[in-house]
Parts: structure tokens; sequence; C-alpha cells
């Protein structure tokens, strides 16, 4: 029988970390996700695992450690809340264009600016469509429970390395700070230096041991060579929308209106469902856990069943215009979301709900 | 005594180090960053540590310092590299890490990651080039300008109650507690060669022995963004740098 | 006893900045009149019988192009 504890879903990702093998956490503090270091601080992973967790002294250097370590074949990772990855919106650039896999961790906050320090979806747009400059992806993982924050860690990784590419895990300040128990696996080591050269040695810069030196750079002077790199990128991220969709449903199977909630909002969602279903709607939910790739087909082999579709968010808006790109008019897609760090109740949902399918 | 009878090999005495590529350097003619990768180099050659050396290149000239040395190169953002160094040093402790950064990476829009990877006392070695001026962008105002220095961007020369004052960033560094050796040092002739290179050696040394962060600024010069001819660039750094920039060591530990 | 040097010159890789020149204690080096491929008028000995092998040049040279020989006499 696996261990259960109960936990903060900031806590799950601390140990999360330790329990994949991960090399290296760098951060900085922010509300509301500071437990993460400060559950590795207490922990000392140092003294078991060897992992090292260091404090930075900004979000910009924070990304830019984890840059370094990426760069040395290392599983090392960050979190941040919203206004944190903001700052580390040119370094996830950095990452992607050099082709480095790590994980960042953003428990959103409301925003724009400082915000509050209250949960929030607003950060969609930053992290699927790019956050930082140029044509990049990062692999977005959505979670909806302090369990998902410590098994998205090592998924995240696993994604991370198997595409050499930087892995988000979207959670907002509910799923970091609610207490939920956690069933904790077995603990895989740390990779050590012979299996790291062995994955790695071909791109990584650990020591030029019997060969050149290998260089990690995302600079490139002649167009044609960028080029071709930037459409090698958006082979590496079909290839990601082929096979890495991840998603969740609940009462789908005889749906006719249909509730699009990813993170926390998913599990009000399943809430509001159940209440529209005794009133004899057949109403059901689908959660996409990956937002890139987001589950675009699986979306789309839904539509011929239903009437509608709402987008629960919380923003203004975001995740729902990508519904609407699947959905290409065929039928209504609406929204309901609230902002600033506030949440809506299963009754309010439903209420905006009833007044959509009028 | 014929030129072919003192050309063989058996009486060698300096050629180039393998640990530079026969790459043809992108630099101007006359530039500092040359002779500053040559002697890294050759210190990475005389220690037998090119397996276990990752150099961290900055924006700005240098960036392109991983087209010259034979070893593994991280490339960092604008100011950065003293954060991914200290991860490599952090995460390969065995390792010989160091960064390469000019005054605009380092002592203008790095200036958070210098002081605090100091601070921390990482075991890195920072090599700081400063010839006063933004270089790869054309020849701007950095923040190591002195005062009434023509650049792009102080045309009229530069002024403190316009532009601020030039920055002596090493004097700073010296006092912070991380460090264990901080010195400025220049490369414009034989001597100031060789008392650079010893000064990078011991710098490399020294992150072995979990001292702290050694820190080897060299005053150079930019002959393109100045638009003095290599010579005399030399004089005129010797006559208006190093009054204002003077060598030597400022802390060793 | 004496020294005696000379130099070889990677002339396609010299940029004729002249610091070598500047920093030759027996005036053996010069700018060439020709240039190399590239449009530099590069180092050359001008006065070979000058040289000691003293390394100066090599030193100081920014581009790594001068491998120096010396025996002694």
């Amino acid at each position: 029988m696996a261990e259960k504890i109960l936990m903060k879903g900031n806590e799950a990702i601390a140990y999360g970390a330790i329990d994949c093998g991960c090399d290296g956490y760098f951060g900085y503090p922010i509300t509301p996700q500071s437990e993460v270091m400060e559950t590795l601080m207490k922990v000392q992973p140092w003294e078991t695992t060897g992992m090292v967790v260091l404090q930075a002294e900004s979000e910009t250097s924070s990304i830019n450690m984890v840059y370094g370590g990426a760069c040395c074949g290392k599983k090392v990772m960050t979190s941040s809340s919203s206004p944190g990855v903001s700052l580390m919106c040119e370094g996830i650039s950095y990452i992607a264009g050099a082709e480095l896999p790590c994980v960042v961790v953003n428990v959103m906050r409301g925003g724009p600016g400082l915000g509050t320090i209250q949960p929030s979806q607003g950060d969609y747009f930053q992290t699927i469509k790019g956050g930082g400059h140029g044509d990049y992806k990062c692999i977005v993982l959505a979670p909806a429970s302090a369990q998902d924050m410590y098994d998205f860690v090592d998924l995240a990784f696993e994604l991370a390395f198997k595409y050499r590419n930087p892995a988000m895990i979207l959670g907002d300040g509910v799923i970091g700070q609610m207490m939920e128990k956690v069933e904790l696996r077995e603990p895989k080591p740390r990779r050590t230096d012979a299996e790291i050269r062995a994955l790695c040695d071909s791109w990584a810069t650990i020591g030029c041991e019997g060969r050149h030196g290998n260089t990690i750079t995302s600079l490139s002077l002649d167009p044609v060579t960028q080029e071709n790199f930037n459409l090698h990128l958006q082979k590496k991220y079909d290839t990601i929308q082929e096979n890495e969709v991840r998603y969740a449903t609940y009462r789908t199977e005889d749906a006719e209106h249909l509730i699009v909630a990813f993170g926390c909002m998913s599990r009000i969602g399943e809430a509001v469902v159940d209440l529209a279903r005794e009133q004899g709607i057949k109403l059901g939910l689908f959660r996409p856990i990956t937002l890139f790739p987001f589950p675009k087909k699986e979306i789309d082999a839904l539509v011929p069943q239903l009437k509608s579709i709402i987008s629960l968010e919380l923003n203004a808006g975001q995740m729902v215009e990508d519904i609407r790109l699947i959905v290409n008019g065929r039928i209504p897609v609406n929204f309901y979301g609230r902002q600033g760090g506030m949440i809506p109740d299963p009754e309010e949902i439903l209420e905006a709900f009833l007044k959509t399918i009028k | 005594m014929d030129i072919n009878e003192i050309i063989k090999p058996e009486n060698l005495v300096y050629k180039k180090t393998p640990i530079l590529k026969d790459n043809i350097l992108h630099y101007c003619p006359g530039c500092s960053h040359g002779v500053v990768h040559k002697i890294i180099a050759e210190v990475i050659e005389e220690m037998n540590i090119q397996e276990k050396t990752i150099g961290v290149s900055p924006v700005g000239c240098s960036v392109f310092a991983y087209n010259y040395l034979d070893i593994d190169w991280q490339q960092a953002a604008h100011g950065r590299a003293p954060a991914l160094a200290t991860a490599i040093k952090r995460l390969m402790p065995e390792k010989y890490v160091f960064t390469y950064q000019g005054d605009g990476d380092l002592a203008s829009i790095g200036t958070a990651e210098i002081m605090h990877a100091c601070n921390r006392g990482e075991n890195i070695v920072v090599i700081f080039i400063n010839n006063a001026i933004y270089g790869m962008t054309g020849g701007q105002m950095a923040p190591t300008t002195l005062l009434g220095q023509v650049t792009a961007t102080t045309p009229y020369g530069r002024k403190a109650e316009l532009n601020g004052y030039p920055l002596k960033i090493t004097e700073l560094i010296a006092q912070l507690e991380g460090t264990c050796y901080v010195t400025r040092q220049s490369v414009q002739n034989p001597a100031s060669v060789r008392k650079a290179k010893k000064a990078i050696r011991k710098a490399f040394e020294n992150s072995q022995m979990h001292k702290g962060t050694s820190f080897v600024e060299i005053v150079g010069t930019c002959n393109s963004g100045w638009k003095i001819p290599p010579v005399q660039a030399n004089k005129w750094m010797e006559e208006n740098m190093f009054p204002f920039y003077p060598l030597g060591d400022m802390k060793d530990r | 006893m004496a020294l005696k040097g000379a130099i070889v010159v990677d002339t396609e890789r010299c940029k004729g900045c002249g610091v070598c020149v500047a920093n030759c204690p027996t005036n053996t080096i010069a700018l060439a009149h020709e240039v190399n491929s590239r449009g530099y008028n590069f180092v050359h000995m001008a006065n070979p019988d000058n040289c000691t092998g003293c390394t100066n040049c090599a030193t100081v040279c920014p581009d790594a192009v001068i491998t120096v020989y010396r025996v002694k006499i």
C-alpha cells in the first residue's frame, strides 16, 4: 500500500521533484507558490539524493540557472507565480530556442501587473501562445489536484527530455494552496553521470571527454539556417501534438452541452455537471490536461453530439478562443469566467450556463 | 644562420595552443578579445583541463567565443552568464566553470547576476573584459565609458549630469565576502599578457579550492568603437583608462 | 652565447594590426607591402637577422598567427 500524505499542492511539487530524481531546483519566493522552495529547504534533499536547491536573487536568475543546468543534461526546474513567470519568459524563449529540457511551474495568481495573490488562470495566453519572443511552444500540463502536482513533475520531465523542450506545469493558487491526500510513488534515483553522458553527450555541456566541445546556443546570424531551425521546431511541435494529448472527460457519453475547463475550474465544473443533470440537462465536462498539445481532435469529435459548449476559466476568456477555432462556428461556444482572484461557485456557473442555452 | 636551420620542431618555443580552433577570429584587427581568448586557452592546456572546463559566453562581441576554444560552451542571455555558471558549478562541482563577459553584459544589464553570484561565493571564474564601450552594437556608451569619452550615444562626450559616472564595478566586487581573488589586468604588451595569464591561471586553480569567486578584469581596447588604430589604441588605453581603472590585485585570500 | 630566432606567420589569419611590430624589441618584423586574400598587410620578418626568438610578438598577437623558433649559438 503506497503512502498517502495530506499536503498542499505546492508541497506536492516539492516532493514530486525529489521523488522523480530531479537534480536541481532554482527559485525565488512569490505568493502563492513559496511553499515549493520552503518545503525543499526543509527536507534538504541534497543530504539524501544530492539534489541541488538554491534560492536565486530573482526569477530572471532562477530561469537562467535552469538554463545553465539544463545545458548539462540535468533534470532542473523552477517554480513561480504569474509576475515571476513574466520575468522568466526571456529565459524560457532561450531554453526553447536551444532545445533544452526543463520544467517550469506556474502557480497562477490574478493579474495584470502585481495583481492579487489569489488564484487565476490569466496566464493561459502567455503560456500557450508564447510569452517570450519568437515561434516556440512549451509542453503544458494543467494539474487539477495536489496528486496531479506531485505526478506531473515526473511526467513533465519525461516529456521535456523526450522532446528536448521546456515543459510547464500550469497550476493556479487553488491547486497550489489546497491540501489533499497525495499518494507517493517509489522514488526514482537521480541519473548518474554515466547515464547522463550516455543520454546527452551529443549535445550537453558536461565536459568534452573524447570529443570536441559542444556549444549550446540559440544564436544564428544566417536567416536560412534560422528558418530551417524554426521549421524543425514546428515539426517537433507537430509530433508532440500528434502523440502527447492528454485529457479527461466527465459524463460526456450522452452530453448535449459541454463544459470545457482546466485545472481547478474542471473540479468546479464537475459539480456544475451534476447540478445540471439534476435538472434534466445533459451536460458533460471535458478537461484538457495538456494545454499544449491542446486536445483539438478530441473536442472536435464531440461537436456533432453537442448543442453548445461553455468554456469556464478564471480569466476574461482565453482558452475559449482555441475552442472556437476547433468548433469553427458549428455550434455556439460560450464563456463564463471570473477574474482578479475571484472563484465562482457551481450555482453561479449553472445560472450563467442556463442563460446561454435559453 | 639560415632561417631554415632555425625553423625545426626541436627549436619550437611558441605556437598556437590546440585548444584554440583554426577558425579565423571575427574580432577587428588588434582587438584585446583575441589575446584573452588565447591566454585562457593556454591556461586550459597547461592545466590539462580541456575535458573538464565549461565556458559561458555572453551577449556582445564575445558571444562567439564558442567558435574559438574547443571546450564545452553555453551561450547565455544578455547579462545572465553568472546565473548559468552558478548552476553548472553547483550541479557539477568537479568541473572548471568560467564566464566571459564584456562591460555592457556584466556591468550594465547583468549587474544583479554578477553581484549575487560573487556574493554567494560561487566557485567560478569570471573574466570581465572592460573596453569602455559597446562593441558589437556599434560603439555606444557602456557603464564603464570614461567621462568625456565620445561614443555613438555620447557624441559630445560622456557627461556625468546626463549619463552618470563610469562604474568601477570591480572595486565593488572586491568588497563582497564571496570573492577570494579580484584583480585588474591588461594585455597590451608582453609583460602584461604574461601577468594576465598568471592571474587567469590562479583564478582557475582557486575555483577547485572552494575559496569563492575569482574575478579577473582585463582592461582592453576596442579599436573600431574608439575609432583609434590598434597600436595607438593601446597607448590611449594606458594614458586614459589606467588612471581611472588602475591595474593590480584588489583582493587575494 | 647568443640567441637566434625566427618566426613563421600564418599570413592568411594575420589581420595586420601591427601590435606585434610595436612590441618587437629588435626591429625584426614589419607589415608587408603585400596583402593576404582578405586584404590585410600581414606581418613578416623584415630584418630576420635581428630575431632572437623572444616570443614577444607571438605573446601579444590577438589572432595567434605567429609561431616562434629559437636556437642557442
